[in-house]
């Protein structure tokens, strides 16, 4: 019995270990650091402990730990996408408006390419969601640019609020009304999904708790999607939700009110210029692209000014990248933000740090440069929102995940060693396409 | 050009009170004096001078000028540049994306060169004044699908009629066949591979023979049945048109130098995104290279992260003659951006400049009127606060064929808008 014991501990401490990401220390020395909560300071040094920032200040002198002189560079948090379906090789579970138990987590790829050139692009932390096929579609998971690790587990990151991907429009009224001739053909039948849904979860509540108290004999039937709609409904479960026009925004707001959900981060959310007010009122979050628009209809009538027109309203707003290319180079897609608005450089570089990571409920990890946070920072050679900056190092907890420096051309981590002919990507005709649709673009319509 | 102007005018005086103003103010013609700002020659540096539009020209630059009745422009502190020439889009020929009845790129087969771009501009797209508030004011607009799409047409951003805009240029495009794997999803056996691109070879022979004897019997003064395809190779043939070779993978580039050479045409290569490895074969033979995106993902798995952003200055600094294009439809307004990037990653900014300006119109063969600020050229320019490349950057005048054009589109007014909405909230 002792013995079982024993084993029993040992798996407990074996799995604490495994779960244990890598974190460093280090000392950057004399940089330009853009703390974004408490403005610029200049010829500064910022020490990273056990992958925490450690110290902020001026002449910090440590004693061996790894120091790099950043003189005349830039030092900032590192970049956070709201909006990413890198890392995962599962997108999309297109089989029901409803899908809401399936989870990317379980499809976590750290082999993925991408996640070293998001690196060299200075992100560190990216949203990967699933998929715009359905009205309710699979959970999502916050992950860490941990590139080298071979262990999925130690991809997330650990603590972070858990969120679920709704969608609205085009994109689940084409995958079950067109091609499944089911509900939602319509933006209306859209929002009764999200009735029906949030109706029968509450009988669902309703149900085991009259079995938890005694009311009721029989135990309701265990069912794992309505647990994940519940726990939207208790708060637990947060929602990102796939967005364009501005009345289906307005939609979900008010269903939201009817089932007393507080919290939602709008995606895309082209047309959510056009109701900032009503956004900012509610407290809703918007991820936005910098400039996409016309790749459909429900984009046509869209604005690259959507980031200052919100940011102007009060409505926490950021910019994502929802695609492999535009995740390297955020802080360039930030920076349209002054072309098309005229935002501060301290509004511009909050749209990819401090409010994405609001949005993904980590701020109090992440986003900034301060004492305590996590010591993910990248260092640019020139302001992160010129044209000509370029990304030097990279930090996540401390540990050094992109050098330019130390950069050969070939980065994988697997090679397939039957591959005899290796793909060659022509140059896409056009990839302005929001890629939530991954996964069945490529299999289902374009074919 | 005057006969243009004066279309212009008598539009401008008969077109209905009620078009006015339903997309963009008009443009505004007149005869303009950049005083005091810099103006931007390349080669030959920054210098002060003063700039007058008349006619739609630069008609002259000088240190003081003087005129009495032209609308005085002050730039001081300001910057005057050529206009950017996109040599590679669809601007014009898609609205939305997904509605492919809107798509009027691509049409259905594999050797439809009598295809033309120009036919299918729509000189109202919302998309061309989101362009070119951002300094871009010339585009080449080009046709995709199978082998042969069709014809490309440079045109200016500005006017009613796709026969207006047109800027005196055509190219046909060639889909030069890539062999290998062309993604993920493509499952085919090597050997399926290989036999599929040599079916595309003796297709291709066929054709280009084909096209050949027609010019022949064309030449002798005879008159062959109708055959639009083959009519439409002709200019090329005769060089009167050069042919637009899009070729992107390093084997397929090689063998597309081999290939045009043999030819007796003029080509262009364009794509070209694996062109930095093999950029001293394309300088040995002096092919010019339109590239682009450069804000594009490497196009292998085992390329290091940067190769698309410093293509076009690895390929520059072998002796290529480089432009940039974005290959975009409704973001061309990120030329600036593409060209930005290539000088971050290697390219020195004087020549990312010149491969969105004069580089294009000079392998266009229309650089005695585009490309570059010099009396005479036709006046597509615009006036900036700093480096157009910056997205800080404030363009703050912008003119094609001598017109003001006002700096707005949808997308600013959508701004104006609904920057302080009103009604705001609950009606207040």
């Amino acid at each position: 019995m002792k013995t079982l014991h024993i084993y029993f501990f040992v798996f407990f401490v074996f799995g604490l270990i495994s779960a244990q990401s890598e974190t460093g220390d280090v000392l950057i020395k004399n940089g330009t650091l853009i703390t974004i909560t408490d403005g610029v300071k200049e010829n500064t040094d910022l020490l990273i402990k056990n992958g925490k920032i450690d110290k902020i200040g001026k002449n910090i002198s440590t004693g061996d730990v790894k120091t790099i002189d950043a003189t005349g560079m830039y030092v900032m948090p590192g970049i956070i996408d709201a909006h990413s379906h890198i890392a995962i090789d599962a997108v999309n579970e297109g089989t029901n408006p409803n899908t809401a138990e399936v989870w990317v987590g379980d499809a976590l790829d750290p082999y993925d390419i991408n996640i070293y050139r998001a690196l060299a692009g200075g992100v560190t932390i990216s949203h990967a969601m699933h998929g715009s096929a359905n009205a309710i579609g699979g959970q999502c998971e916050t992950i860490k640019h941990r590139w080298g690790v071979m262990n999925p587990e130690e991809m997330r990151m650990e603590g972070a609020v858990r969120t679920i991907k709704f969608a609205l429009g085009e994109n689940p009224m084409r995958v079950h009304g067109e091609g499944g001739r089911i509900m939602p053909a319509t933006r209306m039948g859209v929002e009764q999904v999200f009735r029906n849904a949030f109706s029968e979860a509450q009988e669902y509540m309703k149900a085991w708790e009259d079995y938890d108290n005694g009311k009721s004999d029989m135990a309701p039937e265990y069912n794992i999607r309505m647990e994940a709609v519940s726990d939207i409904l208790k708060g637990d479960l947060m929602i990102h939700c796939h967005s364009y026009r501005a009345d289906e925004i307005l939609m979900l707001m008010n269903v939201l009110r009817d089932f007393g959900v507080e919290k939602i981060c709008f995606q895309h959310v082209n047309e959510g210029f056009k109701v900032a007010p009503e956004l900012a009122e509610f407290g809703a979050y918007a991820s936005v692209f910098s400039d996409w628009w016309a790749y459909k209809f429900e984009v046509y009538y869209s604005t690259a000014y959507n980031a200052a027109i919100l940011t102007k309203n009060g409505v926490i707003t950021s910019i994502n990248s929802d695609s492999r290319e535009l995740i390297r180079h955020l802080y360039h897609e930030a920076a349209k933000s002054q072309r098309y608005g005229g935002l501060t450089d301290n509004e511009a570089l909050r749209l990819i740090t401090l409010n994405p990571a609001i949005q993904l409920g980590i701020d109090d990890r992440v986003g900034s440069l301060e004492k305590g946070k996590d010591g993910d920072v990248v260092i640019f050679d020139k302001h992160p929102l010129s044209v000509y900056a370029i990304p030097q190092m990279t930090f996540v907890d401390g540990v050094v995940r992109f050098d330019i420096n130390s950069d050969p051309a070939d980065m994988r981590i697997e090679v397939d060693p039957n591959e005899t002919m290796p793909a060659f990507m022509e140059a896409v005709d056009h990839e302005h396409d929001d890629s939530c649709l991954q996964g069945l673009n490529e299999l289902l319509f374009d074919k | 050009m005057n006969k243009l102007i004066l279309i212009f005018a008598i539009l401008a005086f008969v077109l209905p009170s009620g078009l006015y103003g339903q997309q963009i103010n008009k443009a505004e013609a007149g005869i303009f004096l950049l005083k005091g700002g810099e103006l931007e020659l390349m080669d030959d540096g920054r210098i002060k001078a003063d700039l007058l539009i008349q006619d739609g020209l630069i008609k002259e630059i000088a240190e003081n000028i003087d005129h009495p009745t032209a609308q005085r422009i002050d730039c001081n502190g300001l910057i005057v540049f050529p206009g950017m020439i996109d040599s590679g889009t669809r601007l014009g020929l898609g609205e939305v994306g997904s509605i492919s009845l809107t798509q009027d790129h691509n049409e259905i087969g594999t050797y439809t060169p009598q295809m033309q771009a120009l036919t299918a501009v729509n000189p109202n797209s919302v998309s061309i004044p989101v362009t070119r508030v951002n300094g871009v004011t010339s585009v080449l607009t080009v046709p995709s699908g199978d082998r042969f799409p069709g014809t490309a047409a440079m045109i200016d951003l500005l006017g009613y009629t796709p026969n207006q805009m047109y800027s005196g240029f055509k190219g046909l495009v060639f889909n030069f066949p890539s062999a290998g794997r062309r993604g993920w999803w493509d499952s085919r056996s090597e050997d399926e591979i290989k036999k599929a691109e040599k079916k595309q070879w003796d297709e291709i022979k066929d054709f280009w023979d084909k096209a050949k004897l027609y010019n022949k019997i064309i030449a002798g003064g005879k008159k062959p049945d109708y055959n639009p395809q083959l009519q439409a190779m002709v200019p090329v043939l005769n060089k009167e048109m050069p042919l637009l070779i899009e070729v992107n993978e390093r084997k397929a580039i090689l063998s597309a130098i081999k290939w045009g050479s043999e030819q007796e045409i003029d080509y262009i290569l364009t794509g070209v995104s694996e062109g930095y490895l093999v950029a001293d074969s394309l300088a040995k033979y002096d092919v010019p290279v339109i590239t682009g995106p450069v804000l594009n993902n490497p196009s292998r798995n085992s390329d290091h992260y940067d190769v698309a952003y410093s293509n076009a200055g690895k390929m520059q600094k072998a002796g290529v003659r480089v432009a940039i294009r974005t290959n975009e439809t409704e973001n061309v307004r990120n030329l600036p951006f593409n060209a930005g990037f290539a000088a971050a990653y290697g390219m020195e900014w004087k020549e990312a400049f010149k491969a969105v300006t004069i580089m294009p119109a000079q392998i266009f063969g229309v650089d005695d009127k585009y490309g570059s600020l010099e009396r005479n050229k036709i006046a597509n320019l615009f006036v900036a606060d700093g480096d157009p490349f910056e997205p800080k950057t404030d363009i703050k005048y912008l003119f094609i064929r001598g017109y003001n054009i006002p700096l707005e589109s949808r997308h600013s007014y959508l701004y104006d808008e609904f920057l302080e909405r009103e009604p705001g909230l609950d009606g207040n």
